[in-house]
């Protein structure tokens, strides 16, 4: 393992080796963790396989892990394995929801390691683990970005009695080479690559909304699991490419309300795939129209004081949804209805292990490895 | 985007709260000396300016603000003495940078022409009611993320730009006490729109604005009892900025933080900040008033300018804060002042 002197090296004991999950949806395959190994190794991965579960899909050795396909994904949640996609990177959520773990940090299986500009190696996950576990500062725009950081602190004018902040709920990173852009400007723009190198974290103030994208993400499960919930995606669904916003709408208006904090910016990964603009402006094409009707719905959203816990606020949220989004389009009525299952499973796994009907101990477990 | 910065849009207010501008003149040269520059003595300054020839510049002293303003309750000495500056401009934009700062050099090695980086801020757009996760979407190699509503991609206009430091970063006493040795070497390649409703502390180191837009609102309004002349001793931009930003949430403005980067000062007189720190601590313990209270002002639909949310702000002030502290009753009648001001020197023409 490489010294612990030098940025982006695993130190001798990796920082919350025991208490963070790994979670990647795959559908084709996992060669890319042979580059994040060195960072990666000593954490416990759990594998979502999206589409035909017949299908192998091989871990690379060394590796410990649980993996879980569609037929896994049905039978422990039972009737409410429907409000996990089939056919889109959203299924990632069943991995939340499954994890025993504090953390989480979740990544796609087409992004890569990025080098920072003085060409050193980019360990995303150490730097996630520092957003998460230094506070937030969503009350005040700090100008010199995260006070937390070394060689920052808070400028002239920050109210001191801010400057404790509020634990870090959400981590965002961004991505280096193809960027997170909608199809319209894929379109526009196929050949656009993002060479900025911002070296800032920064928290997102609260009261204001923001796009979250799932390639690169952390969070911290006790705090906000609940409201990571991914919607309704993929095969059979009037959209696509919108279920990490929506997670991301949902879990700031949450985080804002009690008083939690999400930051944006470093670490970077190297986005390697540029999906295909054409499939994927069939798949926005609803979401790029109802868009303006739900962001918003989300800056209005509020919450009655009995909602103390992020699963009565989201089951308040589910309610909303269902009233006032409901007569833009069916599908939330459904979405509403997903969101409520998504919380009763949680609730019933985190306390037994066990969802429902399928609570019955099974003599073949997700497929384990090391 | 190539953006055409026509040289009779812009004034460069300086406060010369030094006597010799010799050296930071020469440094700024390549980037100042295709604008006119007006230059406020600071009035409490003995000795005459020096600044180097070459420069189209005006100057104007104690006597000169004595003259052109008559008698006015706004004590313009310190680094307040820059709010005349603003004043008498008759240009669309106004760039203003302390004394103390030079270029700064970015990531390439290369002099940051911090007067262009502020007036690509200030005309392009900004883009205050959605967070982009990728910064300025109108940098270029940036864009919209997705997920950005179409609606609001156009954007509002950018009345304010704040600008960064390297080197002696804009910490208050206390903190310049803690960290003496601190220095701010880490060069953010971003611009970016602070979100509609988010309260900012607003630098006046390095700042640019749309005077048209925004004029009235960048006001020398709270004046600390011990104010000096160390920028950890002044809270008069702090007030500023947060009267700035409410007036731009109100009119749908946008305000920009991040680049440019200028950079500042030589080195932090630790005794004379522990100094300060038995001054400024009034500013700090003020803050914990002031924030609450700017979070919390909703202007009425009436005010449709700079000057209605000023006057309408004034009055807000006396009647919440003032109560507070006498230092608030100051500075609401340096607000109501402040836009009689500017009315009589906007009457006064072109």
């Amino acid at each position: 393992m490489a010294g612990s002197g030098s940025y982006g090296a695993v130190p001798s004991t990796p920082l919350l080796k025991d208490e963070l999950d790994i979670v990647i949806p795959t559908i084709r395959n996992l060669d890319f963790l042979e580059m994040w190994r060195p960072f990666f190794q000593p954490y416990h991965l759990i594998i979502v396989q999206d589409g035909d579960p017949s299908k192998t899909i091989r871990v690379p050795e060394g590796f410990d892990y649980e993996l879980y396909n569609r037929n896994d994904i049905n039978r422990i949640l039972g009737p409410k394995a429907n409000c996990i996609s089939f056919k889109d990177s959203a299924c990632r959520c069943f991995g939340f929801l499954v994890s025993r773990k504090k953390y989480i940090f979740t990544i796609d299986d087409d992004c890569f390691v990025a080098k920072d500009p003085s060409d050193k190696e980019i360990n995303a996950l150490a730097q996630h683990i520092k957003n998460l576990l230094s506070p937030s500062t969503p009350f005040f725009f700090n100008t010199l970005y995260d006070p937390f950081c070394e060689g920052a602190d808070f400028v002239r004018g920050y109210p001191f009695s801010l400057r404790e902040g509020v634990p870090t709920a959400v981590s965002h990173g961004l991505w280096l080479n193809i960027p997170d852009y909608d199809a319209p400007t894929q379109l526009v723009k196929p050949l656009e690559r993002n060479t900025r190198y911002v070296d800032a974290v920064l928290t997102i103030p609260k009261g204001t909304l923001f796009p979250m994208c799932g390639m690169n993400l952390a969070f911290n499960r006790e705090l906000i699991g609940p409201a990571m919930y991914f919607g309704l995606m993929g095969d059979g669904q009037p959209i696509g490419r919108y279920d990490d916003m929506w997670a991301g709408w949902c879990s700031k208006v949450i985080c804002d309300y009690l008083g939690l904090g999400v930051k944006t910016g470093l670490p970077y990964i190297w986005h390697s795939k540029a999906s295909n603009p054409f499939a994927n402006l069939k798949k926005e094409y609803n979401g790029i129209y109802w868009q303006e009707e739900i962001i918003p719905f989300f800056q209005s959203v509020t919450f009655p004081k009995e909602c103390t816990t992020v699963q009565k606020c989201y089951i308040e949220l589910s309610k909303q949804v269902k009233a006032k989004l409901g007569k833009l389009d069916s599908y939330f009525n459904k979405l509403a209805d997903s969101m409520v299952a998504w919380i009763e499973a949680w609730n019933e796994f985190s306390a037994s292990g066990k969802v429902g009907a399928a609570a019955a101990e099974v003599p073949n477990g997700p497929a384990k490895g090391k | 985007m190539s953006l055409n910065i026509k040289d009779n849009e812009v004034d460069i207010v300086i406060a010369a709260l030094r006597s010799d501008l010799t050296a930071f003149m020469e440094k700024w040269r390549p980037f100042f000396s295709r604008f006119h520059l007006i230059i406020i003595k600071d009035p409490d300054m003995e000795e005459d300016l020096q600044i180097p020839p070459g420069f189209d510049h005006q100057v104007f002293t104690k006597s000169d603000m004595a003259q052109i303003l008559g008698a006015t309750s706004i004590n313009f000495s310190g680094h307040s003495c820059r709010y005349f500056g603003y004043l008498i401009s008759r240009k669309k934009y106004i760039i203003s940078i302390d004394d103390d700062c030079l270029p700064a050099r970015d990531n390439t090695g290369t002099l940051v022409d911090a007067v262009a980086q502020h007036i690509v801020n200030l005309k392009t757009p900004a883009t205050p009611f959605f967070f982009n996760t990728l910064y300025d979407p109108f940098c270029k190699g940036a864009d919209f993320v997705r997920g950005y509503p179409f609606s609001l991609r156009n954007g509002v206009e950018c009345a304010l730009s704040c600008g960064l430091w390297l080197n002696i970063a804009d910490y208050d006493a206390p903190t310049q006490v803690v960290k003496p040795n601190e220095r701010n070497v880490r060069y953010v390649d971003a611009v970016m729109t602070v979100p509609v409703r988010a309260m900012m502390p607003m630098s006046g180191i390095n700042i640019g604005f749309n005077r048209e837009l925004l004029g009235p609102a960048l006001l020398p309004g709270l004046r600390l009892a011990g104010e000096g002349k160390q920028r950890w001793e002044t809270m008069e931009d702090i007030w500023c900025g947060m009267c700035a930003k409410v007036v731009c949430d109100h009119l749908g403005l946008g305000v920009k933080s991040g680049l440019p980067y200028v950079w500042r000062g030589d080195g932090v007189d630790v005794k004379g900040a522990m100094e300060s720190l038995k001054r400024e601590w009034e500013g700090v313990k003020l803050m914990e008033e002031v924030a609450p209270f700017f979070q919390s002002v909703r202007l009425p639909r009436t005010a449709v300018t700079a000057e209605d949310c000023v006057i309408e702000m004034a009055a807000m002030v006396k009647e919440q804060l003032g109560p507070l502290n006498p230092v608030f009753a100051g500075a609401a009648d340096a607000m109501l002042e402040w836009v009689k001001l500017w009315k009589a020197a906007g009457s006064q023409g072109a």
